[in-house]
């Protein structure tokens, strides 16, 4: 909660990255290889750090950025060539924000597992929905979507990751940020201070859901096909989150270095290992569970006290972004 | 004039009567004891009271205007705060920020973490005896500050009447003592206080009137000393 003026080494850092990642398409082919990996890179750090943005602080394991995900392709599938390009995005946002917030209304006095499964079923739920609608009211499987260029699919992702930043920020440091933190230690505490629990819980969910449904509407763009089993494939789901249990979710760092590496290792296991992927993928996740229980923030936070040589064994979250 | 007014409130769970029929009232200004044995239904009042429970019928008046069943937090933004009786702080966050979010959220409701609020927050850290420790996360306290803490925390919504749930238990004899000392002068400050107690030297000595509640129902009501000779009273708590 310290606020140290605008010299802020990671204020920075968050500039140096943005200029990088403007300037980027100006150093490399503007549909080359580069590109597209490095737009699917902030795909899964823009969903990890949505996905933070609720789950983090409260606790509550969603396993919904699949449908939220999906809600923002089919948006921008049906609307796409019919309105500006900007505002087919948005629309796809507030779609999901609109579906998490509905169902978080009625669904987040669920917790723990029991929450955990219903959202996994919502993906289901609306995959299956959207397909019966295909099959028998629209009577086609799928859409062709007019694709964009990668680069514009890729300024598009790039504008949406400052967007869920400046607004992981400015929640975690406002009362919003710090009511979700007491919602995740004790709901009836939180409400007896004074917190309407359950309208924070859904509004926070929905804002969540908000950047998944952006980014499925952005993502969407670089098809030219769509159809339910892609749109809500649940690995939209399970990537983001266990990117955020990878990379850690009480710092924006940490959600974004998680995206990063874990994306990136995808990325290098299918092309040089196709076969053993999986096999390798698993037993690293395994590995930084057993060895990194709060992630890569865990080990990277230790050094950074040890660094500052505070007290051993006294850990003070006053730093807590 | 009567801040609180319990009107024949019920609440059963399942064949058991937690509460049956309990009435009672607080003045403004005054300490009022909650005392009974275990099982007695004294949390059940303070649920039903909070708006953590829903009582099956009866009413609860604060300031003369009905509250039953309006939402916990509802009823801390009208000026009722409670503590828990096992200890409810939120222990990875740091001292200041359990009080800022009661101030945060309060009455006070206080929209933005500025200078004042953490100038507030402070101030009754400062009142409860933390001062030097508001950095510290919560969980590390030992239990007399957490428990302090609770009560900070609940006195930063700016509440008219505040519930305290065995604010003393499994405290030492010093502690006890100022956590004594800490109930009058929260009185001193203009808040009303209704206190359960299984310490009777505690509640003997600070409460202006005593209720007794047993099997969910009062059994007896007046000020310490009509408490101590009541007969009903000593049989329950030393048997025949």
């Amino acid at each position: 909660m310290k606020s140290t003026g605008k010299r802020h080494p990671s204020y920075i850092m968050l500039m140096a990255l943005l200029v990088l990642l403007i300037g980027l398409p100006v150093y490399v082919p503007s549909s080359s290889y580069t590109i597209i990996l490095v737009t699917n890179v902030l795909m899964y750090v823009v969903m990890a750090l949505s996905w933070a943005i609720f789950s983090g602080p409260t606790g509550y394991i969603s396993l919904a950025p699949a449908a939220f995900f999906g809600v923002g392709v089919y948006a921008s599938a049906i609307l796409s060539g019919s309105l500006p390009l900007p505002l087919v995005i948005l629309i796809g946002g507030l779609a999901s924000f609109v579906l998490a917030y509905l169902v978080g209304s009625v669904t987040l006095r669920l917790r723990g597992m029991y929450f955990t499964m219903f959202t996994f079923g919502l993906v289901e739920l609306v995959r299956n929905l959207v397909h019966w609608w295909e099959v028998n009211i629209t009577g086609t499987v799928g859409r062709l979507i007019a694709s964009e260029e990668p680069v514009t699919v890729f300024y598009g992702m790039v504008a949406i990751f400052f967007a869920v930043l400046l607004a992981s920020y400015f929640i975690g440091r406002s009362r919003y940020g710090l009511a979700l933190r007491s919602i995740g230690e004790s709901e009836e505490a939180a409400a007896h201070t004074g917190v309407n629990v359950n309208r924070i819980k859904a509004v926070t969910f929905g804002v969540s859901a908000f950047f998944m449904g952006l980014t499925g509407a952005t993502m969407c763009m670089r098809w030219s096909y769509i159809d339910p089993t892609t749109a809500f494939n649940i690995q939209y789901s399970f990537m983001p989150v266990l990117m955020a249990i990878f990379g850690g979710t009480g710092h924006l760092y940490a959600p974004v270095l998680g995206a990063t590496i874990f994306s990136l290792l995808e990325e290098l296991l299918t092309t040089k290992f196709p076969y053993y992927y999986m096999l390798i993928f698993g037993l690293t996740m395994i590995i930084v569970i057993v060895f990194m229980p709060s992630g890569l923030e865990g080990v990277i936070e230790k050094w950074r006290k040890r660094g500052k040589g505070g007290p051993e064994g006294v850990t003070y979250d006053a730093e807590k972004t | 004039m009567n801040i609180l007014e319990v009107e024949g409130i019920n609440k059963h769970f399942g064949g058991l009567a937690a509460a049956s029929a309990v009435d009672f009232h607080v003045g403004a200004g005054e300490i009022v004891g909650l005392i009974g044995p275990n099982g007695a239904g004294k949390t059940t009042v303070f649920n039903l009271v909070s708006g953590a429970l829903l009582p099956d019928s009866g009413v609860v008046r604060f300031k003369g205007i009905g509250i039953t069943g309006l939402k916990p937090h509802k009823i801390v933004r009208i000026g009722i705060a409670r503590t828990f009786q096992s200890v409810k702080i939120f222990s990875k966050m740091s001292v200041s920020e359990n009080v800022l979010l009661g101030h945060l959220f309060g009455r006070a409701k206080g929209s933005v973490i500025s200078d004042p609020a953490k100038g507030e927050t402070e101030e009754i850290l400062d009142f409860v005896g933390l001062a030097g420790l508001k950095e510290a996360r919560a969980m590390d306290l030992i239990l007399a500050n957490q428990k302090r803490l609770e009560v900070a925390r609940a006195l930063a919504t700016h509440p008219d009447l505040l519930l305290l749930d065995e604010v003393m238990a499994g405290l030492t004899p010093t502690e006890v003592a100022k956590a004594m000392e800490l109930v009058k002068r929260i009185r001193d400050r203009g808040v009303t206080i209704v206190m359960i107690e299984h310490v009777m030297k505690a509640i003997m000595s600070i409460c202006d009137r005593i209720i007794v509640l047993h099997h969910g129902m009062k059994i007896a009501e007046g000020t310490p000393e009509e408490i101590v000779s009541n007969k009903t009273v000593i049989e329950i708590y030393l048997g025949e």
